[in-house]
């Protein structure tokens, strides 16, 4: 048993280039920051080489990107009208950078940026830091009128600002929060089975065959983590959509 | 149907040539039996999906709704605690906005489900 099992090893972050502490704060270039800029690279390489013949009838890697970009551009259409389409980029660079994120992450001895509450939060608040600052820019305070829900008791109000407030409020930590905890449980999960695959067959034959147990789970497990990387991609793209639309149609 | 059934048993029975007339209500026949399964898988297309909790954008919504839950019970301690902190009134402020953050969360599911449902992008007040 001299195996050593720990599932959180994974997640990880050790400087690359450390930077020092200018001004007082330190600095230091990541893994979790080379991971982003690879994912970055990535995006755009893929982008750029799969669009470089804009033939009409697109090979494989020309209908993938038309496919991504077909994609966001429906949803974007039905969730927040075709005036939505002005934060398409926004919406387009956020889905393509979450679903790379999480495909990276299934690769084996990668690292998942997205299991990370900082990366995720920092998406979130680029959503709803838009959503306010275009709310207002366009429709001053006719903004708040979101939290004005219409036909509604006088009494009842009160109570309703505040909870809509406070919807309002938990909708960055909802985006960022399920995002989060959806790949950080999922690769815990899977690493936790695989343990189990290498402290059951070091328990002589007996535990050498039942080990096809946990290795059947995790092979399932791998199966759903990438069904869950592209749902929350997906998930994550929508959320915004919705939250634009309000910025765009604040009364409710 | 009853010209197909005399073109069947004309066929049935072997007859090597057939008049022009025939051909053409056999025509017909076959032209009335595909309009009839094109509309019904026309129908079945329209039908709103027929079964979401079993497809992946059912799966995407119970993502959406635990984690709204979650939000904004933590949203609601989180200032009632702020609160407590800065009035000093403790433990009456988490009291009351950790129900008030229930109410929302629960709000906030409610809105998470009819809005998945509906497919037609809401325009101004609705």
């Amino acid at each position: 048993m001299a195996v050593e099992i720990d599932p959180i090893h994974q997640f990880q972050i050790h400087n690359i280039v450390d930077l020092g502490a200018p001004g007082g704060v330190h600095l230091g270039f990541t893994n979790s920051a080379a991971f982003m800029v690879g994912i970055v690279a990535a995006i755009f390489f893929f982008l750029t080489y799969a669009t470089r013949g804009r033939t009409l009838v697109p090979g494989r890697l020309q209908s993938m990107a038309e496919l991504s970009y077909e994609f966001v551009a429906s949803t974007v259409r039905s969730t927040a009208g075709n005036e939505g389409m002005k934060f398409f980029p926004l919406v387009f660079s956020l889905f393509m950078f979450v679903l790379f994120a999480n495909f990276v992450g299934m690769i084996p001895y990668s690292f998942t940026v997205t299991s990370h509450i900082v990366v995720t939060a920092a998406l979130a608040l680029v959503v709803i830091g838009t959503v306010i600052i275009y709310g207002f820019a366009r429709h001053g305070t006719h903004f708040l009128h979101l939290f004005v829900p219409s036909g509604v008791p006088a009494f009842l109000l009160p109570f309703m600002v505040v909870i809509e407030l406070i919807s309002f409020l938990s909708r960055p930590i909802s985006l960022s929060l399920r995002l989060f905890a959806n790949m950080l449980a999922g690769h815990i999960a899977m690493k936790v089975f695989a343990g189990f695959i290498v402290m059951m067959t070091a328990g002589g034959v007996a535990g050498f065959f039942g080990a096809v147990l946990p290795l059947a789970m995790v092979v399932a497990l791998t199966a759903l983590e990438f069904l869950v990387a592209a749902l929350q991609a997906y998930v994550f793209a929508v959320l915004t959509c919705i939250y634009l639309n309000d910025a765009l149609h604040p009364g409710h | 149907m009853d010209d197909r059934e005399k073109t069947d048993g004309q066929g049935s029975a072997g007859k090597p040539e057939l008049s022009d007339s025939e051909l053409s209500g056999r025509l017909r026949g076959l032209g009335s039996a595909l309009q009839r399964v094109q509309a019904e898988r026309k129908a079945e297309e329209a039908d709103p999906k027929a079964d979401p909790t079993s497809t992946a954008s059912g799966m995407a919504l119970a993502f959406r709704l635990g984690a709204e839950f979650v939000a904004g019970v933590l949203v609601g301690a989180g200032l009632g605690w702020g609160i407590d902190y800065v009035l000093g009134i403790a433990p009456w402020g988490m009291i009351v906005f950790l129900l008030l953050g229930f109410g929302a969360s629960v709000v906030n599911m409610m809105r998470a489900a009819g809005e998945f449902g509906r497919k037609t992008p809401p325009k101004g007040g609705a």
